[in-house]
């Protein structure tokens, strides 16, 4: 038991029937995510990050594939074992505005995951309980009858994270917690996400499209292309040392502030391959500058460094491993 | 002396709490009579409902009392809107009938309302083929025109009052039942739904506790508006004689008895076509207020 990781993800797959046919928004993903860990995950906009932490929490059903939690298969569980695998794996939304009931007052929108629960019997214990997470995520006492409209973002984002905590979860999905924040209130988030991984231990899959974040809270970082995991690594050897060609490229995008290391951009050319029926191979074969015949080949995601993993058939010709 | 701070501050906290509660009803109230047209609404229709309720019972007159000599006799000091075809005081007749017609226009509205966003409801949440059965049935069922189908079942059914009830309540329920499931969509794309989902919210705590509150604002104002053509539509069916049935008086059946003495005697139908053209325009100007008072957009 001590050595299975927190939740084994197992070629995961979810497609979205379209008009135009399969739309693959997450496509054979494998990985693992350990107890206390955090996950980042980074990609463009509509590559299957969203999707892929819905999937993992039962939110949206799987097409094919496995989400194991502590070595057991969730993938489709119902009723009362859905429940409970459920209280262990939470979400946290990018967008607060809309991500708590507009009618339900902030005591109440926190209570209401406890009710569910069963696991308190007076609502005079669940209404001490919801004081203690609101002191937990830092909204006052006072705000406890206020609707979420007289809130501010931050505040807003602190509840919804109350909710997910409520039930003591061992796994949080967080989706873009920040991004619809004000830049100062996105650092007194992050910082609180951070300080409460530190006290209560959870794991975290810390969705996002800011590389400064998740270079910020995260110990492991996903890279997504269009469906498709494309590189995994610890995070400082993924910002150091990038194997595959589309990291290295969204890498290059971040600014410089080091006036003696100017930036070099990789600019990619060439259209984004629709996700709708892809063809097998490489997903980034038509904006690759090292694309070759072979990537047209089904890719596999593989270990070439110790926890480094890469899809690329070319990686080790190209970075002379 | 802790325990007693500590207790002080939990009462102060929840007085704190219900004199919120009770601000925002008034604010509610404040905003509802601040626009002048729905302040005359709602007095009107007080008015009505007051006179209805309280006025038979200051009538010197039953409302079977009748003297022959005083047939389609116009007004005067004794009989202030005169008297009907056999002799009987219209104005206690037509304070007694109002009862009626608005008891009908009230309870239809609010039960077919009720059945309407009931089903508005399961058809937007589940979607599907669910979805498509409903609202397919209610596309039907709408395109049968109103007074055909409150025909239909009043002969089928039979007259009283229930009947007409029955009658009246069935052909409003598709416009709400459509309207229902029109914001449902909307509002069950939104994340606080999957938020919910999420934490383990049953379907019927989804629906009733996350979707309803959400949703039905347009739906009281739907059903506000709604008690006046209601009550327009009792009384056509009283009219062509079905419906609430003689020697009961209801506005429609009162029209229905004058109308053959339109040119000699028009008070007989002038009486309860202005109480029921006066009834529905009330309540128009106060559903127009209620919209307004209840949209959040609107608040200053």
């Amino acid at each position: 038991m001590a050595d299975t990781p927190l939740l084994e993800i197992k070629h995961l797959k979810k497609y979205f029937r379209v008009p135009a046919g399969q739309n693959h928004a997450v496509d054979d993903v494998s990985f693992t995510i350990e107890r206390g860990e955090t996950l980042g995950v980074v990609g463009e906009s509509g590559c299957g990050k969203s999707t892929l932490g819905r999937t993992i929490i039962r939110l949206l059903e799987a097409t094919d594939g496995q989400v194991l939690l502590n070595g057991e298969d969730i993938t489709h569980i119902k009723g009362k074992k859905l429940k409970e695998a459920r209280e262990k794996l939470q979400i946290v939304f990018q967008d607060p505005y809309s991500s708590l009931n507009p009618r339900l007052r902030v005591e109440s929108a926190i209570m209401e995951p406890l009710q569910h629960s069963g696991r308190f019997k007076s609502k005079a214990e669940m209404k001490a309980e919801a004081n203690r997470l609101m002191e937990l995520v830092g909204i006052d006492e006072r705000l406890r009858q206020s609707y979420p409209h007289e809130l501010d973002g931050g505040r807003r984002q602190r509840v919804g994270i109350a909710r997910a905590l409520a039930l003591n979860p061992e796994f949080i999905v967080c989706d873009e917690p920040v991004s619809a924040l004000d830049v100062s209130i996105q650092a007194q988030v992050l910082n609180l996400l951070m300080d409460l991984q530190d006290q209560l231990g959870m794991a975290y899959m810390f969705v996002t499209h800011d590389l400064s974040v998740v270079r910020h809270i995260a110990n492991n970082i996903l890279v997504m292309y269009l469906g498709q995991a494309v590189e995994k690594a610890p995070t400082e050897e993924l910002f150091n040392e990038p194997l595959h060609p589309y990291t290295k490229a969204l890498l290059s995008a971040i600014p410089s502030v080091d006036i003696h290391k100017p930036m070099q951009r990789i600019q990619l050319k060439g259209e984004i391959t629709s996700p709708i029926n892809p063809k097998p191979g490489c997903r980034f074969a038509a904006r690759c500058p090292y694309a070759c015949e072979l990537c047209e080949e089904p890719q596999v995601l593989e270990e070439v460094r110790p926890n480094h993993f890469v899809q690329c058939c070319r990686c080790k010709e190209i970075n002379g491993l | 002396m802790m325990a007693l701070m500590n207790k002080m501050k939990t009462e102060k906290l929840e007085t704190v709490e219900t004199a919120r509660k009770s601000s925002m009803l008034l604010e509610f109230c404040r905003r509802l009579i601040k626009s002048g047209s729905a302040k005359l609404g709602l007095f009107l229709m007080l008015f009505i409902i007051l006179a209805c309720v309280i006025g038979p019972y200051l009538s010197p007159y039953d409302i079977n009392w009748r003297d022959a000599t005083l047939m389609r006799a116009g007004p005067s000091a004794e009989h202030w809107l005169g008297c009907d075809t056999l002799g009987r005081d219209m104005l206690t007749r037509l304070l007694y009938g109002g009862q009626y017609s608005l008891l009908m226009g009230l309870l239809s509205a609010v039960i077919g309302s009720l059945l309407g966003i009931a089903v508005g409801l399961v058809a937007g949440y589940f979607g599907g083929m669910t979805e498509t059965l409903i609202m397919r049935f209610m596309d039907v069922w709408s395109a049968l025109p109103g007074m055909l189908l409150c025909i239909l079942v009043s002969a089928a059914m039979g007259n009283g009052f229930g009947a007409t009830v029955l009658a009246l309540t069935i052909g409003s329920i598709p416009g709400v039942a459509r309207m229902t499931r029109g914001q449902v969509l909307s509002e069950r794309s939104r994340e606080y739904i999957e938020a919910a989902e999420s934490i383990n919210c049953s379907k019927l705590s989804i629906m009733f506790k996350h979707l309803l509150p959400n949703v039905i604002q347009p739906s009281i104002v739907i059903t506000t508006m709604s008690v006046g053509s209601t009550i327009n539509m009792a009384a056509s069916l009283s009219y062509i004689g079905l419906g609430i049935q003689p020697p009961s008086p209801e506005w429609g059946a009162m029209l229905a008895d004058g109308k053959g003495y339109i040119m000699s005697d028009p008070h007989l139908i002038a009486v309860p076509g202005i109480a029921i053209a006066l009834t529905v325009f009330a309540i128009n100007l106060l559903g127009d207020g209620l919209r307004d008072a209840l949209d959040p957009k609107l608040r200053g």
